[in-house]
């Protein structure tokens, strides 16, 4: 059952957890994999247990919102375009968090597309199209943003942004 | 029953009809659909609507609502209205800023100003 593995993954977020985590966030290194089902309902749970994550490890709010953003557009290419909204099939997310970075992959059962023939949504008509902007606002707010060769598995990359050097 | 969200509400001021965005964050599609089809049916009331949208409560939203305020603007263009958006929050903004929609919307600061822009508007 697609949702098994997200219930499984819950367990270990109780609050108490949550707290301890939040104390303990430098130190500790967080990689998981989930699996959903393609609903919009299934997308915001994810993006709202990861943004759970960057919150408890200190990510700043200008972090939060640029992964927020970013795993939206992802999570809402998979189910819509990848599994074309059929909620039987799954959509996989593996991330890690540690005190520098966030990194999350996105992977459906689509037949993948190429990023690069993605028209820029800023000029000529295309600045007036109702959609098309989803990838270059990934671009814009990760700092790596990979696919596989196939084109159905995205990988994303925000490092915590450091407050300025001294001097 | 349960209540009906995304909620908006809409008030009068002078020809201006202000739209105000009652949500936090709108993502889901659902949310998106039923947004626009309570705006749409105010446009619809109205000749050459003077509508502005105010986003004082808005924190987050996706490149789905772009689409909505898009679809929005050239429906209230057809019918020679005017659209101004308004306290819009700094990271939002920025969103418009890198898609380059600050091209195609009349943003305000405010809804003073906004106001003021839609009463000097013919």
């Amino acid at each position: 059952m697609l949702v098994a593995g997200w219930s499984l993954s819950l367990q270990t977020h109780c609050k108490g957890f949550l707290k301890w985590h939040k104390f303990m966030a430098s130190k500790t290194p967080i990689s998981r994999s989930i699996a959903v089902e393609s609903t919009p309902s299934a997308i915001i749970r994810v993006c709202k247990h990861i943004l759970a994550e960057l919150e408890a490890n200190n990510f700043s709010r200008d972090d939060i919102f640029a992964v927020h953003l970013a795993l939206e557009e992802a999570l809402i290419n998979a189910v819509e375009h990848g599994n074309k909204a059929d909620a039987d099939k799954e959509v996989k997310i593996n991330y890690l968090v540690d005190p520098d970075k966030v990194e999350i992959s996105v992977t459906d059962n689509g037949n993948g597309f190429n990023p690069n023939i993605v028209p820029d949504p800023r000029y000529g008509e295309n600045l007036y199209k109702t959609g098309g902007r989803g990838l270059f606002l990934i671009r814009s707010y990760m700092d790596v943003v990979e696919f596989n060769e196939r084109g159905n598995r995205m990988r994303i990359v925000r490092y915590k942004k450091k407050p300025h050097a001294s001097g | 029953m349960a209540p009906i969200k995304p909620r908006i509400s809409v008030e009068y001021a002078g020809n201006a009809t202000i739209i105000t965005f009652t949500d936090e964050k709108i993502l889901e599609e659902k949310d998106i659909q039923a947004l626009q089809e309570s705006i749409m049916s105010v446009v619809e009331q109205s000749e050459r609507i003077n509508m502005i949208l105010d986003f004082r409560n808005v924190r987050f939203l996706s490149s789905s609502v772009l689409g909505l305020l898009i679809r929005i603007s050239k429906k209230i263009y057809e019918c020679d209205g005017k659209l101004r958006l308004c306290n819009i929050d700094p990271k939002i903004y920025e969103v418009f800023k890198i898609t380059r929609l600050t091209k195609i919307f009349d943003i305000y600061q405010d809804i003073e100003s906004a106001t003021e822009g839609s009463s000097t508007a013919d």
